[in-house]
Order: C-alpha cells, then sequence, then structure tokens
C-alpha cells in the first residue's frame, strides 16, 4: 500500500511559523480535502510534500520510502509517483508544446514507452481519458480554453502513472461550468485508477463534491479533520463552524 | 420609473462585438445582479455604463435618472460618476491610491464637492466604523498597505460610498476574499444599501453569493442577457436552458452529492 504521510510537520519563512505540526495520511482510492482560508499554509504543505520547499522539521513517506531523506536518484522516482497540478493552467504549460508533446514529456523523462508510436498511442488515450480527442495532440495550449488547458494539466500528471495526485487550487480559476466538467473528470479518475488525492481548495463546496475526508488548516495548524459527514454533518472547532457558516448557498430561501 | 434603463446596448471592442443588444432595468434602491462567465459581458456592461472604455464603439441608451449618460459631456459624466454613482471593483488594492492615506481618499469624493475638511473628515471615519473597521479614527491615517486585503475592500466602498451615490455598480467585490471575509463583506453592502435607499448593480459569476444578496437577477451570456426575473423565481424555476445549466453546476455544501454536477447544454469556451 503506497500511503501518503505526514507527520508532524513544521515550516517557517522568516522566524514566521506558516506550518505548524501538522500531520494527516492518504490512502490509495481516497481524497484528503486540505482546506483553508489564504495564508493558512495549505500550499506550503503541498510543496514541502512535493519537496519544492524544505520543512524544518516532521516526517513525509510515501509507502516506506522516505520522501525527505530521498537522495537525488530517489528523488526522480518519487516525483513520478507524486504528480502535482497547479491552479493557473495558462502558466504551467509551455506555450511552444503541442498538447501530445506536453503529455509525452513526463514520459520521455522516465523512460516509460521508449517506443515512439507507443508513446504517441499513449498521449492519444490520455487525451481521451480527460474528455478530449486524439486530434487534439498537435495543439498548442492557446487554441485551447481554460477547463480544456486544465485537462491538459490532469493528464500530463498522470501519463506518468503516479500513485499520488496532488492538486493545488485546481478549479479555483474556471467557470462554474467547466469547473463541473473538472470536477466530474476527478471522480471518474478516482473510480477508475487507485489514485490517492489530496485536494487543496479554499472553496468548501467543491471539497464537498469531491472529497472523502476533509482537513482543516487555519494559520498553520491543523484544527480538525475527519471524514466528509464530520466535517460538515457536526463539525466540532469553531473555526470549522465559522467557515462552513460563511459558505453562500445558492438558495434565496435558505 | 426606473432609476437606470439600458436600451439595447451594443459594445463593440477592437472590431468584436461583446455586447449584442443588452436591456435591464434597475430601479431605486432595487438590488440586481448581473451573472454570467467569463465572455458573458457582464462587466463590460459595467464599464459601458461609466463609459471607462474610451476605444469602445457604443450603440443604445443608457438612461440614468432621465439623463442619456452616452450623450453627456465628459465633465457633466465625471460629475455623475463618484457622486451619483459609486464603483468598486475586484482588487482592492488596484483601486486604491499606494502612496496616500485611506483617509485622504475616503475624504476626496467630498472634498472636491466642496465639502470643508473637517466635516469631510468626520463623515468618512463614521463611515470607516459602520463599515467594521475597529478603532477607525486611528486607521484613518494608515496606507493601504498596512490594511488587510477584506479591510481594504472596506475602504473602497467607503470611497464609492461616502457621496451617497444613487447607484453603487459593484463588478465582482468579493471575488479575491476569503469567504468569511466575504460574508461580512456582502453583509456590509446590503446593509448599507437598505439604510440609504441606494440601488446596486452586483456583477458576478457567483451564484452563491447572488441568492442572498439581490432582489432580482439577470443571467448573460454570449453578450446579451438569456434570463431575468426575481431572485427567488430564477432559483426555483430557471426557465432558460443556460440558466438551469448553470444552475446545476454548481456544487452545494447543502447538496446530494450523488448527483454528478451538470454540464449539459454547456460550451467549453
Amino acid at each position: 500500500m503506497t500511503t501518503l504521510r505526514v507527520e508532524n510537520l513544521v515550516k517557517s519563512f522568516g522566524g514566521r511559523h506558516v506550518v505548524r505540526d501538522v500531520s494527516f495520511s492518504v490512502a490509495p482510492g481516497e481524497v484528503l480535502g486540505l482546506v483553508g482560508e489564504s495564508g493558512s499554509g495549505k500550499s506550503t504543505v503541498a510543496r514541502c510534500v512535493t519537496r519544492l520547499t524544505r520543512p524544518d522539521s516532521g516526517r513525509i513517506t510515501l509507502g516506506d520510502r522516505d520522501v525527505l531523506a530521498a537522495s537525488r536518484r530517489d528523488l526522480r522516482a518519487l516525483r513520478r509517483d507524486l504528480q502535482m497540478v497547479f491552479q493557473d493552467p495558462y502558466s504551467s504549460l509551455n506555450p511552444r508544446m503541442t498538447a501530445g508533446a506536453l503529455i509525452e514529456e513526463g514520459m520521455l523523462v522516465h523512460g516509460l514507452e521508449p517506443d515512439r508510436s507507443a508513446r504517441r498511442a499513449r498521449a492519444a488515450a490520455l487525451l481521451e481519458t480527460v474528455g478530449l480527442s486524439p486530434a487534439d495532440l498537435d495543439r498548442h495550449p492557446r487554441s485551447f480554453s481554460g477547463g480544456q488547458r486544465q485537462r491538459i494539466a490532469i493528464a500530463r500528471a498522470l501519463a506518468v502513472e503516479p500513485k499520488v495526485l496532488i492538486c493545488d487550487e485546481v478549479v479555483s480559476s474556471l467557470d462554474v461550468s467547466v469547473q463541473a466538467q473538472v470536477l466530474n473528470l476527478f471522480r471518474d479518475l478516482r473510480e477508475r485508477l487507485d489514485l490517492a488525492i489530496l485536494f487543496i481548495a479554499h472553496d468548501l463546496a467543491v471539497v464537498h463534491y469531491l472529497c472523502d475526508r476533509v482537513a482543516v488548516l487555519d494559520q498553520g495548524e491543523l484544527v480538525e479533520i475527519g471524514t466528509r459527514e464530520e466535517i460538515y454533518g457536526s463539525p466540532r472547532h469553531p473555526y470549522t463552524r465559522s467557515l462552513l457558516d460563511a459558505v453562500p448557498v445558492p438558495d434565496p430561501s435558505a | 420609473m426606473s432609476l437606470l434603463a439600458i436600451h439595447d446596448l451594443r459594445v463593440r471592442l477592437g472590431g468584436t462585438e461583446v455586447l449584442r443588444g443588452v436591456d435591464l432595468r434597475v430601479g431605486a434602491g432595487e438590488k440586481v445582479a448581473l451573472v454570467g462567465e467569463s465572455g458573458s459581458g457582464k462587466s463590460v456592461t459595467a464599464r459601458t455604463i461609466l463609459r471607462l472604455d474610451r476605444d469602445a464603439e457604443v450603440t443604445g441608451r443608457i438612461d440614468f435618472d432621465g439623463t442619456d449618460l452616452l450623450s453627456l459631456p465628459g465633465r457633466a459624466l465625471r460629475e455623475v460618476r463618484g457622486a451619483r454613482i459609486g464603483l468598486v471593483f475586484q482588487d482592492p488594492l488596484a483601486s486604491l491610491n499606494p502612496v496616500m492615506t485611506v483617509g485622504w481618499q475616503i475624504m476626496q469624493p467630498l472634498v472636491i464637492r466642496g465639502v470643508r475638511k473637517k466635516e469631510a473628515r468626520r463623515r468618512g471615519i463614521d463611515l470607516l466604523g459602520r463599515l467594521g473597521v475597529r478603532d477607525a479614527a486611528r486607521r484613518f491615517d494608515d496606507y493601504p498597505h498596512q490594511f488587510s486585503g477584506g479591510m481594504r475592500q472596506r475602504v473602497v466602498i467607503a470611497i464609492a460610498v461616502i457621496a451617497e451615490p444613487d447607484l453603487l455598480i459593484a463588478d465582482e467585490p468579493t471575488t479575491a476574499l476569503d469567504v468569511r471575509v466575504q460574508a461580512q463583506v456582502l453583509t456590509l453592502m446590503r446593509e448599507l444599501a437598505d439604510e440609504r435607499g441606494m440601488a446596486v448593480l452586483l456583477i458576478t459569476h457567483d451564484l452563491g453569493i447572488v441568492a442572498n444578496f439581490a432582489d432580482r437577477v439577470v443571467v448573460m451570456r454570449h453578450g446579451a442577457p438569456v434570463e431575468e426575473g426575481p431572485v427567488r423565481r430564477i432559483y426555483a424555476s430557471p426557465r432558460h436552458p443556460y440558466t438551469k445549466a448553470l444552475l446545476a453546476a454548481v456544487p452545494r455544501i447543502d447538496g446530494d452529492r450523488d448527483r454528478r454536477l451538470s454540464t449539459v447544454e454547456m460550451e467549453d469556451r
């Protein structure tokens, strides 16, 4: 079992603690929502997990592998297993590459599919997985809409068959109709692939739709973690309650 | 009679028709939400009311309290802007002058209309306190960077409403704010509007915030309204397929999680 485990994570910038003793785990086939307001430390947690930022202390493991102690060589394999999708599909895709080349890049880096035509066939299949068409292989990012670009970014992450997908605000810049497509895609992927997904978001309604368990961060501190039913049905921490109370409900009679 | 009556508004920007015949009315004291996705033309509508896009080719009529804003000369238009129509945009930092104190900026709409400084200051501090800024008298002389995002947006609202406009146009005023701050700012805007009988045109992509704010909703798509009606009717029984699909695409915390979000009738553009 390749469960992602984060234990007692601490990170400070310039003497200010932005992550204080945070612990959680995400199992294969599970979506854990990490919610909080701006400055809560949720993105810093993601950056520590992918080793884009070095934490002050704590332990991060993927299965029996130690993420923080990984050597350069081990890190390469780890990065394959831990893929990340970012908020902005406009800046995270190289505009000079075609959708096909963007998806194939990871396979090449990790030596997954040495045969050229097999690689292209897999890129085509991945485009279909995310609801696009093999005919889109030779198109450049600028010719796609925001939602389509985000789906290319997801296909690109999936191309290396990761164990864990870390999604940082991946739908927050999308229109609701496009957001709905991407959220439905995540649901399908979760059922089809045995992925562990760490889904970082500020939108509690989005998290409610997608996540099995929810962790609530307030100023770097994990104040509550539980199943979706627990967090939304009977939140214990006053901070969680105040967040939920503020969520606008699209119903004038509510 | 409507305070604001837009008739067959058409706008071309750089050769592209971005508004294709908008009709819109806002009554005195009425809170109207203009809802749509990106590219629907909701922001262009707001900007065109105040003629903020200089290179836009505009046809149609925009009657504000009986005067056609489109035929108004520049000076008269500037008098309407700020005094009779207040404006709030999404990004409070971009709307504030970083080298002037927030107090100076809040007082400006009054000072340029001849209100004495002492009186302007008193009213400014009063309003800022009313908008939930604690210790308003002391904070009045602070600079924008000394305020948090939510507090800055309160300052922007104060600047927009200090001259007691008849209409407040707010373009995505809470989109950049955290959810708890968003709820506070919306409540304040609504209370202020109700107290003063000020009409509000709220431009937003967020169907959630509209439900508890607006009296009436106008749904826009591709540069034209597709449906409008009282807020309860729109949410309870939307008529246009696009409105239906839009409502069914919104995840909600009180929603049935097993129901898939609708993407029907949506184009991926």
